[in-house]
């Protein structure tokens, strides 16, 4: 019987063995045997899940999608078990400089877009799909421009879209994507200096990771490790500073409700195609 | 369930309006409600991602220019657990300072979980005088700028054997200086912040020695000279005393005895001078050195009156440094015999006979200074003689 809980991450950052060597600790210290896994990619990270490696996987909002499509295909279940509170309706932005001609999603027609990594929901996948509902047709009515930074981590890593913002700034490009905060962020930082920017266009709210288990977990371990999660509390300094680490105030009950738009763009791009393909789930 | 409301102007949150959102909900209780207008660009998409990141709830106005913010708790959560450190009052203190409390200001709120650091220096009865802070202002206001204060261009008239003999005392004494730099800099790394008094004391007792250090070698050079000698037995002597781990110890070792017996020192040197630059350099350094010893005396009395068994400890520091002095050969006898040719000026029978008498005396002050410090340090009459004619014959 299995009696330590392997958990799966994406190693996007050096801090991620910070974090999760935290969190072993403190799992261990609450009586619940914790190991992880790292992978370099969400793609082998969902792949491995499946071939039993790791019992829960941090899972990027694509990951997500990627392990329910391989489940559905294999007549499996996944469950999305806990998410942070950051990772809850979460917004895209498509950004233009404030002193420039783009006033309207029309006027960017013809004109070149700065995306992040090609892998990013919320700097690529969410905000294109945006613009494609809203009749304007990436790569047929303008220009797309990857920034792609560490491609196989889902847009985890914020380079992508700094980059596309700094291109917006030079000229290179004549609009970015970014999450809300990004924004926030980008312009605090000076990346985009105060005033310089507009917002074009804000996508419906939509959700980030979750922690991802499919039917043959071991169902004791993963309720207690939900249940850990949910008791974590902010005003512990022992587990504050793990919180701080991975970026959120609370852990929330996983929900998938917030999956709705990237699974459209998934839709209409085909993006899953290929590894479905690999994994013969297509 | 309180209701406010906020209008933010123009400000957006990359200008500062963060600041004003954080002080609004501060003063709220979780689960109240803050309205926010304002009429900055990106407002409301720069509002949600705020309220996700700090754990506040977000909910859209009607118009693009409003939003409710919904208290979170995580804000004040970081601080239930906070204790403060002590209290930023002289007598704000308490018996033993705990690691975690780290470099945190006296009387600061401290975060629970901030790191541990290892003073080891953190229980008040070792190292506390009551009058620290005054001391510690005093030497404040008892700074000398060299520049200023020494008369570096006043005239020098005496014969070569004397600036030779001068040259020779200041090696020892920056020598022995620098030992009474390392010293309390030392022990200044390793005493609890939250006894900020004391640390500040050993800093500037540290900044005194580096500036007898620079008048020494400056004066020691303005005649063109070589620096004199340095002997293994005066430097043997003073790492006896750069290795003393204890603060009580060490303080005793250093300021009660060995700067006590400088005073003394400097006090000759002043007098003997042969120009008005060296007197003065000796007066200016004796006043910080009385300063030194004030403090050595302030702690280890009040740690005498705590710990019964400190009396026995110092005894023993002083026995233990003399078997391990008493096969080197004391102060060095050019060090002496410079001594004794500045108080006779003269290389002439009558002249050192002069001087002679002199150093003598000087050793019988330094003994008799010696003997009533420990006397005030609650030393008997026996043992305060014999614990003085045990010190060191190198005097620091």
């Amino acid at each position: 019987m299995t009696t330590t809980l392997v958990l799966g991450a994406v190693a996007y950052d050096a801090k991620v063995v910070t974090i999760w060597d935290g969190f072993q600790r403190w799992f261990d210290a609450q009586g619940l045997p914790f190991d992880y896994v790292l992978f370099t990619n969400y793609e082998r990270q969902v792949e491995q899940h499946f071939a039993g490696a790791c019992h829960v996987a941090w899972n990027s909002p694509l990951a997500w999608l990627e392990a329910q499509r391989v489940a559905r295909a294999r007549g499996r279940t996944a469950k999305a078990v806990a998410m942070r509170d950051t990772d809850r309706d979460l917004t895209s932005v498509i950004v233009v400089r404030a002193d420039g001609p783009i006033r309207s999603l029309d006027d960017l027609r013809g004109k070149r877009l700065g995306v992040g990594a090609g892998d990013s929901p919320q700097a690529t996948l969410i905000p294109l799909q945006h613009l494609a509902e809203r009749g304007v047709v990436p790569e047929r009515d303008l220009a797309v421009q990857r920034f792609d930074v560490l491609v196989g981590k889902h847009g985890d890593h914020v380079g992508g879209e700094r980059d596309a913002a700094r291109a917006l700034m030079q000229g290179s490009v004549d609009a970015a994507c970014m999450i809300d905060g990004n924004h926030l962020q980008f312009t605090r930082e000076g990346t985009l200096p105060h005033g310089a920017t507009r917002v074009l266009a804000q996508t419906a709210p939509y959700d980030h990771c979750n922690f991802t288990v499919l039917d043959d977990a071991p169902t004791a371990l993963i309720e207690r490790f939900v249940a850990l999660l949910l008791g974590m509390r902010y005003d512990d300094a022992a587990v504050r500073p793990l919180l701080d680490l991975e970026g959120l105030k609370a852990w929330q009950p996983g929900r998938t409700t917030g999956y709705a738009l990237l699974e459209r763009a998934c839709e209409r791009t085909g993006w899953l195609q290929p590894f479905l393909r690999r994994l013969g789930a297509a | 369930m309180n209701r406010t409301a906020i209008d933010l102007g123009g400000l957006g949150l990359d200008q500062g309006a963060i600041v004003l959102l954080r002080q609004a909900l501060a003063a709220m209780a979780p689960g109240d409600r803050l309205a926010v207008s304002g009429t900055a660009p990106a407002l409301l998409v720069h509002l949600r991602a705020f309220a996700r990141a700090e754990g506040h709830g977000f909910e859209p106005g009607p118009a693009d220019s409003s939003a409710t913010l919904v208290r979170g708790t995580a804000a004040s959560a970081r601080w239930q657990q906070a204790e403060r450190a002590g209290s930023a009052s002289a007598d704000g203190t308490v018996a033993h300072a705990p690691p975690h409390w780290g470099l945190a200001a006296r009387g600061a709120a401290v975060e629970a979980g901030s790191p541990a650091f290892h003073f080891d220096l953190a229980d008040r009865d070792a190292l506390w005088c009551d009058d620290a802070g005054e001391l510690y202002r005093r030497a404040m206001a008892g700074q000398w700028d060299p520049a200023q204060a020494i008369p570096w261009d006043a005239p020098r008239h005496h014969p070569a054997f004397v600036e030779a003999a001068l040259v020779q005392v200041l090696t020892y004494l920056i020598e022995n200086e620098t030992a009474a730099l390392i010293v309390p800099a030392r022990f200044a790394a390793r005493v609890h912040p939250h006894f900020r008094e004391v640390m500040q004391l050993l800093a500037i007792q540290a900044a005194d020695e580096a500036r007898h250090i620079e008048v020494f070698t400056r004066r020691a050079l303005l005649a063109g000279l070589p620096l004199g000698l340095s002997t293994c037995g005066g430097q043997t002597s003073l790492q006896t005393l750069v290795d003393e781990p204890e603060f009580a110890l060490a303080s005793f070792l250093l300021s009660v005895l060995g700067e006590g017996s400088f005073l003394h020192l400097l006090g000759f040197l002043h007098v003997h001078a042969p120009d008005r630059c060296t007197a003065e350099i000796m007066r200016l350094a004796a006043q910080d050195e009385a300063r030194h010893v004030a403090f050595g005396m302030a702690h280890l009395t009040r740690h005498a009156a705590l710990d019964p068994t400190l009396h026995g400890r110092l005894r023993v520091a002083v026995e233990r440094r003399h078997a391990a002095l008493q096969h080197t050969a004391g102060l060095n006898a050019e060090v002496f015999d410079a001594l004794v040719l500045l108080a006779a000026r003269e290389l002439t029978p009558a002249g050192i006979a002069r001087g002679h008498a002199a150093v003598a005396e000087l050793q019988q002050q330094m003994d008799a200074g010696r003997r009533a410090r420990l006397g005030k340090l609650g030393f008997g009459d026996d043992t305060a003689a014999l614990l003085s004619s045990l010190h060191t014959r190198n005097f620091m």
